[in-house]
């Protein structure tokens, strides 16, 4: 019953994920007082992009075909190991922690080398702070983990999100167990290249980040590049909806269900950080993640003491 | 009850490393001021034997002082000397954090190996409290503003009042009270010496009385 829950939990994350930067972008909207796109804006620019050829600049080499490729290989299977809650990952085993986060490095590395590899000087440049940010990001997300599984005593990204139980919340590790929701969250929005860090709207060159090294893609190359976009949003917001969504009633249609409730909060979250929260100065980002790492750190120390 | 003790504690680590990693002054004269405000919740929830009416009095007493009087006097300084709001540290803020995180070690170390006698209260407030201490000592050291190393001083005094929290709360009346009119004296002080200095020198920066003597 357990791996029917966690197979539907996938099934929902692959239909789903596409329609949460659509909430982003509503809420957003909302606060300018637009209307703003519909909410499936999403699923049409991807069947769009499906149905478009691809253009190659001569200068690139099979790294750049295969960059988006493995990025959306490497989405997926890291939401097969991401827990939804209570519901267990489909391939959850010991130490998968740490299989997730270099899921997400293999992913940012091909992004990356593909970027390089079409000999812009603005993907470079993008290329490097993407490196460099996710460089600050990565202590951060891993020592949350590290103090979650000292707190679960669970080496399995599974087990330690199902350990947080709204027992768990009220006991001593509850402050510890916040401060690693509020490192993950940091944490995300670096990772899904959202304001603070930022700015997914922008296209003026000298700020951006994600962006700027996607810019040669096109067609369908780029439809899998927005997709694995998406599911990153997905998995790294199930980590974080794990933690502050602690419904574990039993029933696993309704912990599901609260879990993707809380997935559409956390869109709608993000797109209220995006309007009320400016984009900060590109020095002053890596001072915002050495932050998530304290908080990380801190929280590992209240667990261990 | 231990949760929130717990909590408290916690939002008043936070406090402390906000105030390493914040740029503006008047985001750290406000931090101060919360942390005045969790110290008195602090002690009146670490008080195992329940909430008397002089505990009551000095909460009330300590919080207006530090949560009210002293950031006036700071904001109303700060404003009348014209001081620019940004901080201007010597350590920068990202090695400020993580040097903080280093004091955080220390003082849990030095906290869980202290022999405290036995009334005193948990050893985790006992390291919060140095930890307090230790982050006001190094806003004194590596900040150049005279505004941030007042506030500083005012850090490292909320550190020794929740030091004396820890210990039973009957006796020490007399010693906070020294302690807030020691602090209100020295604020004060400090008040008036920078809005001399910036009456004399256009600036507060500490750096720069060195360059007074020949």
């Amino acid at each position: 019953m357990t791996m029917l829950a966690s197979i539907v939990h996938v099934m929902c994350a692959l239909l789903l994920a596409p329609a949460l930067p659509g909430v982003i972008t509503r809420v957003k909207a909302w606060f300018a007082g637009r209307r703003g796109p519909p909410l499936l804006q999403a699923y049409y620019d991807l069947w769009k992009l499906l149905h478009k050829g691809a253009v190659y600049s001569k200068t690139t080499t099979w790294v750049f075909v295969a960059g988006p490729i493995v990025g959306l290989a490497c989405a997926m299977t890291a939401l097969l190991i991401v827990p939804m809650g209570g519901t267990a990952g489909v391939l959850s085993f010991s130490g998968d922690f740490l299989l997730l986060a270099y899921l997400l490095g293999l992913m940012r590395f091909f992004t990356i080398l593909a970027a390089l590899d079409t000999g812009s000087s603005f993907e470079g440049m993008g290329a490097s702070r993407e490196a460099f940010y996710s460089a600050l990001a990565e202590p951060a997300l891993l020592l949350g983990l590290v103090a979650m599984t000292a707190q679960s005593h669970s080496l399995s990204i599974s087990g330690m999100v199902a350990a947080v139980t709204p027992v768990a919340i009220a006991s001593p590790a509850g402050p510890a167990l916040l401060l690693v929701a509020a490192a993950l969250l940091i944490v995300f929005l670096a990772e899904n290249a959202r304001i603070p860090v930022d700015d997914p709207n922008t296209h003026l060159e000298l700020t951006m980040i994600h962006e700027v090294m996607v810019l040669d893609h096109s067609g369908p190359d780029f439809a899998m590049i927005q997709y694995a976009a998406t599911l990153k949003l997905w998995v790294l917001g199930a980590l974080l909806v794990g933690i502050l969504v602690p419904v574990r009633s039993g029933w696993w249609g309704v912990d599901l269900g609260a879990g993707i409730g809380g997935m559409v909060a956390l869109a709608a979250v993000v797109g209220v950080i995006e309007s009320t929260i400016a984009r900060l100065r590109l020095v002053r980002v890596p001072q915002f993640l050495v932050a998530a790492s304290v908080l990380s750190i801190l929280a590992l120390v209240l667990v261990m003491r | 009850m231990n949760v929130w003790l717990d909590t408290l504690l916690v939002l008043l680590i936070l406090t402390n490393l906000h105030m390493l990693g914040s740029s503006r002054i008047t985001a750290c004269i406000r931090t101060v001021a919360c942390q005045a405000v969790l110290l008195a919740a602090i002690s009146l929830l670490a008080q195992p034997d329940g909430i008397g009416l002089r505990l009551l009095l000095l909460a009330a007493v300590t919080t207006t002082i530090k949560a009210g009087i002293l950031p006036w006097l700071l904001q109303r300084a700060v404003r009348e000397v014209g001081v620019q709001t940004e901080v201007e540290p010597i350590v920068g803020f990202t090695t400020s954090l993580l040097l903080g995180l280093g004091l955080l070690g220390a003082a849990l170390h030095v906290a869980g190996r202290l022999p405290l006698p036995n009334d005193a209260g948990t050893s985790f407030l006992v390291a919060v409290a140095l930890f307090t201490m230790m982050v006001g000592l190094l806003l004194i050291v590596s900040r150049r503003k005279a505004v941030m190393q007042t506030l500083g001083y005012l850090a490292m005094e909320n550190g020794i009042y929740a030091f004396g929290l820890a210990f039973a709360i009957e006796e020490p009346l007399l010693v906070e009270m020294g302690v807030l009119l020691d602090v209100f004296v020295a604020v004060f002080v400090m008040g008036i010496a920078i809005h001399h200095i910036s009456r004399e020198f256009d600036h507060i920066d500490t750096d720069r009385l060195a360059a007074l003597k020949d």
